[in-house]
């Protein structure tokens, strides 16, 4: 317990370390959004708008403190008593984790339209411009002398969608098994020269340090880097199928109850469901739910077979056999050597 | 460490009480009060070291047993599974046998730095001494990060080896890189202080005797320094058994290959395994325990071990 609660204090300083958008002004309220790695720039315009939005509404002056971090140690810092008032994280199983230590309601998915998922993302390849070693599809990453850069599935919401994007490729090939495709993912880590923690990580590897040929990355991720960081270094591959990538979004019951800010953190995440959220969405390269807002954006974002978490049996029961100590993804490592 | 005391009046030409002489101790204690009992100069000395020992106890005692604590709650046989998992196996090995390495060559390299600067003195030598330092004052992120710049296949270095068909960044030697990177001024900073308090006469003494220069070095100068290359070595040691924050970055991190047991237990807090993490934690901690009270037990026993060799 003495552990816990000091681990608690720990997640807490650091945590309060990469705060962005923190000022001294004086606010009526404040908000503080936990959030998983990549989401950087989105949440630093819907922050501005939605501030803008509730001024204009309700008189209040919100502050609203982002921080980022791979999801489950998002999500961990939350469970040591990191004080959010919403979480915004990779993969709906870093939130039911948290409503096992019953920080928020368990039926929180039903709370919000589209079971709280505002935007869907994919995984999609990065590779080095013009695609030098050809890499098309899956069966390529297993080529010999090609290296794929990754990050670790156990910390990582994006290692964790690309795994199952390879995995549920794998699995719907001709004359295959779960057998087959598990085979199909020890190839493929053999190929992984790096495991970073997180999809940051993982990026800066491949981008700024020039190592593997490419990078499994969020679709978001991919295009940024493409589009914004690398101008004209890199090209994104999108393969025959992939997964689709469900971030989830939800308020911590236990937080806001406490803070009374129940009704500006549901305004708050109310607000990437609307139109202005849905095109902030779009402009950071996430796929927006509402219809009328993609197929305005339908150029930016090409047409992929996806296969969701759903048809693996849920998250948890995905958690338990491929990222459980002992897991799948354990006996590739050991088995392999 | 009492040998990196503060350099004491320089005894006359040929003192023989420098000889190393059978079963002598090394160091006399000053006579006089202060020894145990009676008062000392310090004000206030009880009431400070009453404050001092209750809060260095909530700092360093407290966390120290509550990580000894934690890993037990499923029980020993949880523990034990927990423990010899091939991975958790695997990362304690990579752990503790980079570090031993990394402090092995940090101490060769070390002692080498060290003897450079109080003896050879080069142009430029006080710059050394200060650059030595760097490494304990640079965040170790940055010097991790800037390790695997230079050493990955597009660095400076990296990329000239990467020609020859050697891959530091991403393997264990990026590990040893950053290990030995860390580790050096330990050794250097505890070998300097007693190499500049040796006496040159002492060497003079054993030339006008006849040792040979290698005779010199190994009978001479080496008892004498070796208790303070040992306290280096174990410091760079316990050091590079515990760094994280330099190796993630140049490790690769692969499971079974190049996943350091910090890492394992930062893994295994996030998936929630707290008694995991906690359990690898206090391995961790045991070993460098063991490593220190070993290294202590060679300090005590270093001068019967140079009295048994009849010097010269």
């Amino acid at each position: 317990m003495a552990l816990r609660s000091l681990s608690g204090v720990l997640a807490m300083v650091l945590a309060i370390g990469t705060l962005s958008g923190a000022g001294a002004r004086a606010a009526d309220l404040s908000l503080l959004n936990v959030s998983y790695d990549p989401t950087r720039e989105l949440y630093k315009d819907v922050n501005q708008a939605f501030a803008a939005q509730w001024k204009a509404k309700s008189g209040q002056t919100v502050e609203i403190k982002t921080s980022h971090g791979g999801s489950g140690a998002q999500a961990r810092a939350v469970m040591d008593g990191l004080q959010a008032d919403v979480v915004t994280l990779g993969l709906a199983w870093d939130i039911d984790v948290l409503t096992q230590r019953h920080l928020l309601a368990a039926d929180w998915e039903g709370r919000l339209p589209n079971h709280s998922v505002p935007y869907t993302s994919t995984v999609v390849f990065l590779v080095r411009h013009g695609n030098p070693k050809h890499l098309a599809g899956w069966t390529d990453l297993v080529r010999d002398g090609v290296e794929v850069i990754t990050p670790n599935p156990k910390t990582s919401s994006g290692g964790r969608w690309s795994y199952l994007a390879a995995y549920t490729w794998a699995l719907h090939q001709p004359g295959a098994s779960e057998a087959s495709a598990e085979s199909y993912l020890g190839k493929l880590y053999k190929h992984v020269p790096v495991l970073d923690t997180g999809a940051r990580g993982a990026t800066n590897t491949f981008v700024q340090r020039g190592e593997g040929d490419v990078l499994l990355a969020w679709e978001d991720e991919a295009l940024l880097a493409a589009h914004d960081v690398g101008d004209g270094q890199f090209d994104v591959v999108y393969p025959a199928s992939s997964i689709k990538a469900e971030p989830p979004v939800a308020w911590v019951d236990s937080v806001t109850d406490k803070k009374r800010t129940g009704a500006v953190a549901q305004a708050y995440l109310r607000f990437l469901f609307n139109h202005q959220g849905q095109e902030l969405a779009a402009k950071h390269h996430y796929r927006p739910i509402d219809p009328a807002v993609f197929a305005e954006h339908k150029a930016d974002f090409p047409a992929i077979k996806v296969y969701d978490v759903a048809s693996l049996g849920g998250w948890p029961a995905v958690q338990a056999k491929h990222f459980a100590d002992g897991g799948v993804f354990d006996s590739i490592y050991s088995a392999g050597k | 460490m009492t040998l990196a005391s503060p350099a004491p009046p320089r005894p006359g030409p040929l003192a023989t009480s420098f000889e190393p002489v059978p079963g002598r101790p090394r160091h006399v204690p000053p006579a006089g009060p202060g020894k145990g009992h009676g008062p000392t100069v310090i004000p206030g000395y009880r009431l400070s070291l009453g404050i001092t020992i209750a809060w260095v106890s909530l700092l360093v005692l407290l966390p120290l047993a509550a990580l000894a604590a934690r890993p037990w709650e499923h029980g020993a046989g949880w523990l034990w599974h927990s423990l010899t998992q091939e991975r958790a196996l695997a990362a304690l090995r990579l752990s503790f046998g980079t570090a031993f390495l990394a402090a092995s060559l940090c101490t060769v390299a070390g002692l080498l730095l060290a003897w450079t600067i109080a003896r050879v003195r080069p142009a430029g030598w006080r710059l050394l001494d200060a650059i030595i330092d760097l490494p304990f004052a640079l965040p170790t992120a940055v010097a991790g990060i800037t390790l695997a710049t230079l050493y990955g296949r597009h660095g400076w270095v990296g990329a000239p080896l990467a020609g020859a068909g050697i891959k530091v960044a991403y393997t264990q030697a990026g590990i040893m890189i950053a290990l030995v990177f860390v580790g050096l001024p330990f050794v250097v900073r505890s070998t300097l202080p007693v190499l500049n308090d040796l006496p040159h006469e002492l060497e003079e003494a054993a030339q006008t005797l006849g040792a040979r220069p290698g005779q010199i070095a190994l009978r001479v100068l080496l008892p004498a320094i070796l208790p303070a290359l040992v306290t280096g070595f174990g410091l760079a040691f316990a050091r590079g058994v515990g760094e994280y924050g330099s190796v993630i970055f140049i490790a690769g991190n692969r499971p079974l290959v190049s996943e350091i047991a910090p890492l394992l237990i930062v893994i295994r807090l996030q998936q929630f395994d707290y008694a995991g993490a906690a359990a690898i934690g206090l391995v961790m901690l045991l070993g460098a325990a063991l490593i220190l009270v070993a290294l202590s037990l060679v300090r005590a026993l270093l001068p019967a071990m140079a009295g048994a060799r009849q010097p010269l």
